[in-house]
């Protein structure tokens, strides 16, 4: 391989990686982000490992037999494999009732909040109307609401409503928006350009038809994008179901694991099954909407 | 108001309709409701009894409420920092050109996905202080690792570390997505003043990206006066109160006790605070974050 020292650019030169390949002109910089790479990569393999290992950790005790759990020193590598513990975890909990539940609530609150915030937003950016930026500066606002302020009050309500023990004071709020979600949908609506509302208003469209057939199917990734928060935050919730789900048979799988955790907490490989199974759908979910999330994040700042 | 001023006006009402129910419902209500509960002994079967500032009287000198207020400052001194660092620190090393930066991105950033209840029982098996791995893996280095959640001097720390494997990774992907956003120009500039790497960092990067370390500092503190779910699920409050939050005992008032009316008075406090530390870090940003719009 030649390498005179004028073909090798700057860019080239770092792509080689390796400095005992690198032959002619040696700067000073370049060797420095030489260094600041390999040091980087050291770093991150460090931290790397030492993120992963809980992570490891969980799944190997999973898979554990009752004696390896409290070998010591510890083994990594469970042996024999005891697949057994996840059909029994699953048969411990009525795991099955609780997805059933898990998911109704789940689906009914991201329904509830595309459909409700959509509409917020709607009228927060396509249409003008006079007193509409102020009233939005109020929902932003809201954002800054600490949780635990409007906690008791609402409980109260909803007790008095009759909706204790019921999924109503789960899935119903949904319907009435997020002050974070009108946000995040609005700053897209607002990229759409104003012409293709005009247009299909000349066509005869109406404000409503204008919403359902231009702007919601144009909007399907900020759609998703929202969608996708509303399934995690569902998913995870565990204050929600603990202060208003009263009869066992109603619990979410978070909710489920928890009681679990107070039964059986000896037994940890078995509640090491549980704890992946219901972190599970999390993963695969993450794993196919990597992008669609991480853009989420970083626009809006919401963390998972 | 012209005609299609008001054909607007009504327009814009129907679309934002349930946003404004919702928040007419459950967020303008529930503050007046909260502020009159705060001010009253209220157990849900009886009606509220009017008490007038006893409540908050009584939290003045109600030893527990100091205690929990002392445990969150002592998280949020500690473990903000802590995990806005971690998550900085991250995004750092992730901004230099390395081959496989998606995988090691997934990596820091998993842990922050997967529910809290499934992660608190991680933790509470990690951090067993007889089987558990960290204390193992601290007996590789011959240090006898400490009881941590048995452990009144090692509880918070214990959460700490819990802190910065579960929520570092969220504000990483935060930062990384304002490091990339710094113009290179201004590096360039830098580098043809002769700028050191560090000097770069410290004169470019820092200052370019202080609005979101400031986001990220503001939404920590706020989180933290609700933290609830990991204490509550690893140790409700002890050993001897030293994980008891200001959101588990707020939690502990209002849904245990029944103490609503208490636990109300708890809840405006917490407001006032959020109010008064957003306002300190807003009004001294002006000293330490600079805007983009600023520098034109």
């Amino acid at each position: 391989m030649h390498l005179s020292p004028e073909r090798v650019e700057r860019g080239k030169l770092q792509s080689w990686g390796v400095p005992g390949l690198v032959v002619g002109r040696w700067r000073s910089r370049d060797r420095q982000a030489l260094l600041a790479r390999g040091l980087g990569h050291v770093t991150l393999i460090v931290l790397g490992t030492l993120f992963a290992i809980p992570l490891a950790w969980m799944i190997g005790t999973s898979l554990k037999s009752d004696q390896q759990i409290f070998t010591w020193p510890p083994v990594w590598i469970p042996s024999p494999v005891v697949w057994a513990n996840y059909p029994r975890a699953i048969s411990y909990i009525p795991f099955w009732l609780y997805l059933k539940n898990t998911l109704y609530i789940v689906l009914l609150m991201v329904t509830g909040t595309l459909l409700s915030c959509s509409l917020a937003a709607y009228g927060f950016s396509r249409i003008r109307w006079p007193g509409r930026d102020v009233v939005f500066v109020v929902l932003l606002a809201t954002l800054m609401i600490p949780g635990p302020v409007t906690l008791i009050p609402t409980f109260i309500l909803f007790k008095t409503l009759g909706w204790y023990g019921t999924f109503k004071p789960l899935v119903i709020p949904p319907f009435f928006g997020s002050a974070f979600g009108v946000f995040l949908l609005r700053q897209f609506f607002m990229t759409i350009p104003q012409e293709l509302s005009d247009a299909a208003r000349i066509d005869g469209c109406s404000e409503w038809g204008i919403f359902w057939r231009v702007i919601t199917p144009l909007s399907k990734p900020a759609l998703a994008t929202l969608g996708l928060f509303a399934f995690m935050g569902a998913w995870r919730d565990f204050l929600g179901p603990l202060i208003y789900l009263q009869d066992e048979r109603q619990y979410t799988l978070a909710l489920g694991l928890r009681h679990f955790l107070t039964q059986h907490g000896a037994e940890w490989a078995m509640l090491m099954a549980a704890s992946l199974l219901v972190s599970l759908p999390m993963i695969v979910l993450f794993f196919l909407t990597q992008r669609t999330f991480i853009q989420g994040i970083t626009l809006t700042g919401i963390k998972g | 108001m012209t005609r299609q001023q008001r054909a607007n006006l009504v327009k814009g009402l129907l679309f934002i309709s349930p946003w404004a129910i919702g928040f007419a419902a459950f967020t303008a209500y529930p503050i007046a409701a909260s502020l009159y509960y705060s001010l009253t002994d209220y157990n849900i079967f009886e009606a509220p009894y009017w008490v007038g500032s006893q409540n908050y009287r009584d939290l003045a000198s109600d030893k527990v409420f100091w205690i929990s207020l002392g445990n969150t400052l002592y998280m949020i001194l500690l473990g903000v920092p802590a995990t806005l660092l971690a998550g900085l620190g991250l995004a750092f090393l992730l901004n230099l050109p390395i081959r496989g930066i998606s995988l090691y991105r997934t990596l820091f950033y998993l842990p922050s996905i997967l529910p809290e209840v499934s992660v608190a029982i991680l933790w509470l098996w990690l951090l067993n202080s007889q089987y558990g791995l960290v204390n193992a893996l601290l007996a590789l280095i011959g240090i006898q690792g400490p009881g941590w959640l048995v452990d009144p001097a090692w509880a918070k720390p214990a959460f700490i570390l819990l802190s910065v494997w579960g929520g570092s990774g969220a504000s990483m992907i935060i930062y990384l997505a304002a490091l990339k956003d710094v113009p290179i120009q201004l590096y360039e500039a830098a580098e043809l003043d002769g700028a050191s790497p560090l000097q770069k960092t410290w004169y470019v990067t820092l200052p370019m990206i202080s609005p979101v370390i400031f986001f990220n500092l503001t939404l920590g503190i706020i989180g933290m006066f609700q933290y609830f779910t990991p204490a509550f699920i690893m140790t409700d409050g002890g050993p001897e109160w030293s994980t008891e939050f200001y959101g588990l005992y707020l939690y502990r008032n209002a849904f245990r006790y029944l103490k609503m009316g208490y636990a109300s008075a708890m809840a405006w406090i917490l407001f006032i605070v959020t109010l008064l530390a957003t306002l300190v870090v807003f009004k001294s940003s002006a000293r330490w974050v600079y805007y983009h719009g600023e520098l034109k």
